[in-house]
């Protein structure tokens, strides 16, 4: 039956090729417009570590002016002091812990004609690349204690390896990076969280960094910071002591927390912590500890921009319209074929199947519709690619599951758009329509 | 008139009239919100920085080899840029406006830290600065080439006198900028500064900031292993010099790293680029919405032309003339975009209040709604035209024919 119907259908399209070609082309424009929006609404959206994002918690004290919050409606900073993130390094109860900042220096490669490559850093912990996750191509992480003896390692994104030692395994070399030397313990395969999750703060759609490197080396070195610092109080000295000293939020820090129980016990240690600081003049505001896991932090980062959540919201305004639109169409479309469906009902032919059978239209039409649709949703994509450049490298891409929801969602749509019209058309009397023949 | 029978016409086939309505209310919103939102990205984009966009261009560097010496080596290339031909003038400087990046600092009329301060950009800068970013000094004297010191990473310490904006002055004295002129402002809490000179405007390095017309600038040369070079030529040689500078520059010492040599218009564009895409899109979404709404009129208005071709012949047969078969059309039309545009303007209002909640925007003005309203009787007349002109051609002699 269902191949007979299909049958059907594809005649009566063909005998208003017009009227279709209408209607496909009023929800392909209305399915290519949302659909470039909602994909990248889901980009910027989406989980980028969806097995442990509910064990991944940014933490967040608040160290902040005892005037005004350093966010409404009193939202604690998005990073932490030196002072707080040492102090939670060494005593804070979880599985894996990190603070981290990002850094940047000029690499140089071996050679007389290499050109210096100006690169950007991470500095961390060990734990960093096994806490998210961070794949490796060659050797892996530093040691545990490469973190407190503030050993030379360093571990090179798979670009920068290419670019330096040509893609080979380079673990054991050295690599000149600024005015030091480090020795290379690993090299990353390809990785690209989107959104960057663990560094929002430095722009959640930038690439990860070219290298990373201890921790506490910064603080040995001096190296020069690239990430963004915030300061509600002027630094009490010059130099680098007491910038270290400081309020000034820099770093940022999550925890492994993988069970109810770790967060109460890390939530109780933040307090005990913040209250003893109190005694020493610091935490002038009310205590506001927080753990946030993935998902809520890039929700309270606003990772996904209000602008791009109202474009989405207007094209899907959009779509509506064009639905109308295809409404008025299979009205017009299933009017002028009373003639036929009344002779069908007056040879026995039931109502349901009928309707049955111009649904079956209808969802043609929109299969039509979607893949026009998301013909334009790539072009859509390639126009916002042109229009905001880098900013959205990562997340104006169609993915198989974005095609399959284009093409759900026209069907959908059109099968929606037609129940009236079709409902309409199979409610035709038989007897007074075959009379005015 | 003939409003009652087109009325009860229409009350007998409400849907495709309510369709129509629907999607011109629809319609109206977006493209009056669109419109709105457009204008206001516009005015932002419209505003001066203050500096010789035309003719200023901004590089970075960054010293990396070991007999780097930036003191040195920073005097050398100024040096170097400043006498060449074509040059007007060229500062070292850690920020230029619409760069997105910079340093920002409060400062206050009263030292102390529970005072009402007020945020400004900080623009490190020496005593050929003004005339490198081409800004206007309105009051006071410029800084002379002794009072520039070096700043150290790391240190809290600040000269004694900077140049200040008008827009800086007004907002620190209540509105009496000229009344800035030789006070002392204090920086870091309790650091005095005095305030030797004022210029017309400068803006802050960030666009999207709201205190964007406040900028310091503070007679510094920076020693922090990188910085930025602003040069500005004589009109028409900016481009030639750009790559000129970079050439020589790196001719001259090959252990600093010459980075993105860029012309101010370029940042320009670059700093916009959010608001000129979705400005972009907005404007695709007005010109797609009115297209699709035109067809739609276009489609259902034919549908019931040639519904009525009977009836047509039958009243031109009665001796209607064709103006009065145009006229009905066109008068039907008017009616059912009437209702869809007064739907339109709730739902306008409806949406504006959300978009001013969620993008920070000001409200609309109270004369897009009469004028989105205008639009879509023009629209919706234009597209009915077509329709209309083939409905009055029906020929009385259909309405005998088929009966």
């Amino acid at each position: 039956m269902f191949g007979y119907y299909l049958r059907l259908s594809w005649l009566s399209i063909r005998r208003n090729p017009i009227l279709s070609s209408l209607m496909v082309v009023a929800i392909a424009v209305g399915i290519g417009a949302s659909m470039t929006t909602i994909t990248v609404n889901y980009a910027m959206g989406s989980n980028p570590i969806p097995h442990k994002s509910d064990s991944l918690f940014a933490v967040q004290v608040d160290s902040w002016d005892p005037n005004e919050a350093y966010r409404e409606p009193n939202i604690p900073p998005d990073q932490l002091t030196y002072l707080d993130a040492m102090a939670l390094m060494e005593n804070a109860p979880a599985t894996r812990q990190v603070a981290m900042t990002k850094v940047f220096d000029i690499i140089v490669p071996e050679g007389v004609e290499a050109k210096p490559i100006e690169a950007l850093g991470r500095a961390t912990f060990s734990d960093f690349f096994s806490m998210f996750d961070v794949p490796f191509l060659y050797g892996g992480s530093w040691d545990h204690s490469s973190d407190n003896n503030r050993q030379m390692v360093i571990v090179l994104s798979r670009e920068i390896n290419e670019k330096v030692f040509g893609d080979k395994n380079s673990v054991g070399k050295f690599v000149r990076v600024g005015s030091h030397t480090f020795k290379v313990v690993g090299v990353l395969g390809n990785y690209q969280p989107i959104p960057k999750y663990y560094d929002v703060t430095n722009g959640p759609f930038n690439d990860p960094e070219d290298y990373y490197i201890p921790f506490n080396l910064v603080t040995e070195l001096e190296l020069s910071r690239a990430g963004n610092t915030n300061c509600w109080k002027a630094t009490e000295d010059s130099g680098f002591e007491a910038f270290l000293n400081s309020e000034c939020v820099w770093i940022q820090f999550w925890a492994e927390l993988p069970t109810t129980q770790d967060q109460q016990e890390y939530l109780s240690f933040l307090k005990n912590y913040v209250e003893s600081q109190k005694e020493f003049g610091r935490f002038p505001r009310p205590i506001n500890n927080r753990l946030n896991d993935v998902m809520t932090w890039m929700e309270l980062q606003n990772v996904v921009d209000n602008s791009a959540k109202v474009m989405m919201w207007l094209s899907i305004m959009f779509l509506m319209v064009c639905l109308l639109n295809t409404i008025g169409l299979l009205l017009t479309k299933f009017t002028t074929k009373a003639p036929e469906i009344a002779l069908r009902r007056a040879l026995g032919a039931s109502k349901m199947t009928l309707f049955i059978q111009h649904s079956i239209e209808s969802a043609l039409i929109g299969m039509g519709g979607g893949i026009v649709g998301l013909l334009l949703a790539w072009l859509g994509l390639k126009g916002i690619l042109s229009l905001f450049g880098s900013e959205v490298e990562h997340v104006a891409h169609l993915d198989v599951s974005m095609i399959l929801f284009a093409i759900g969602l026209a069907v959908g749509s059109a099968i929606i758009a037609g129940i009236y019209p079709t409902w309409r058309a199979c409610n035709v009397q038989p007897a007074v329509q075959l009379k005015t023949q | 008139m003939q409003i009652r029978p087109i009325l009860s016409a229409m009350a007998r086939n409400k849907t495709g009239a309510v369709l129509i309505a629907l999607q011109i209310a629809l319609t109206m919103t977006i493209i009056v919100n669109s419109v709105s939102m457009i204008e206001q990205r516009e005015s932002l984009m419209a505003r001066s920085s203050g500096i010789d966009e035309k003719n200023t261009f901004i590089f970075r560097y960054m010293g990396f080899a070991d007999d780097y010496n930036e003191r040195v080596q920073t005097q050398t290339d100024l040096n170097y840029i400043n006498s060449l031909p074509g040059v007007v003038a060229a500062t070292q400087t850690n920020s230029a406006p619409l760069t997105q990046g910079g340093w920002s600092m409060s400062v206050a009329t009263k030292p102390g830290i529970e005072v009402d301060d007020v945020g400004t950009a900080i623009y490190f800068i020496n005593e050929k600065g003004l005339d490198s970013f081409g800004v206007k000094l309105i009051a006071g004297r410029n800084f002379t080439a002794d009072e520039i010191i070096w700043r150290e990473p790391g240190t809290n310490k600040w000269p004694g006198q900077v140049i200040i904006t008008k827009a800086l002055a007004t907002d620190l004295f209540d509105g009496d900028w000229e009344s800035a002129l030789g006070k002392t402002i204090y920086i870091s809490d309790t650091q005095p500064i005095k305030v030797i000179g004022i210029i017309e405007a400068m803006q802050a390095p960030w666009n999207g900031w709201g205190g964007i017309e406040r900028s310091t600038l503070v007679p510094s040369y920076t020693e922090f292993g990188a910085g930025r070079i602003m040069v500005r030529t004589e009109p028409g040689r900016r481009d030639r010099l750009m790559t000129e500078i970079e050439e020589g520059l790196l001719s001259n010492y090959k252990g600093r790293l010459i980075r993105s040599p860029e012309s101010m218009e370029e940042i320009r564009t670059e700093s916009y680029r959010g608001h000129n895409g979705i400005s972009t899109i907005l404007r695709t979404l007005i010109i797609s919405l009115i297209v699709v709404t035109a067809l739609g009129i276009v489609g259902l208005a034919s549908f019931s032309v040639n519904r009525r071709k009977k009836q047509i012949g039958t009243r031109r047969a009665l001796g209607a003339r064709k103006a009065d078969i145009m006229q009905y059309f066109m008068i039907e039309n008017f009616l059912i975009t009437t209702g869809g545009v007064l739907l339109g303007a709730l739902l306008t209002v409806g949406l504006n209040m959300q978009l001013v909640d969620a993008l920070n925007i000001s409200p609309i003005s109270w004369y897009y709604i009469p004028l989105g309203m205008l639009a879509l009787w023009i629209i919706g007349q234009i597209a009915v035209y077509g329709p209309a002109k083939k409905a009055c051609k029906i020929s009385p002699a259909l309405a005998t024919r088929s009966i």
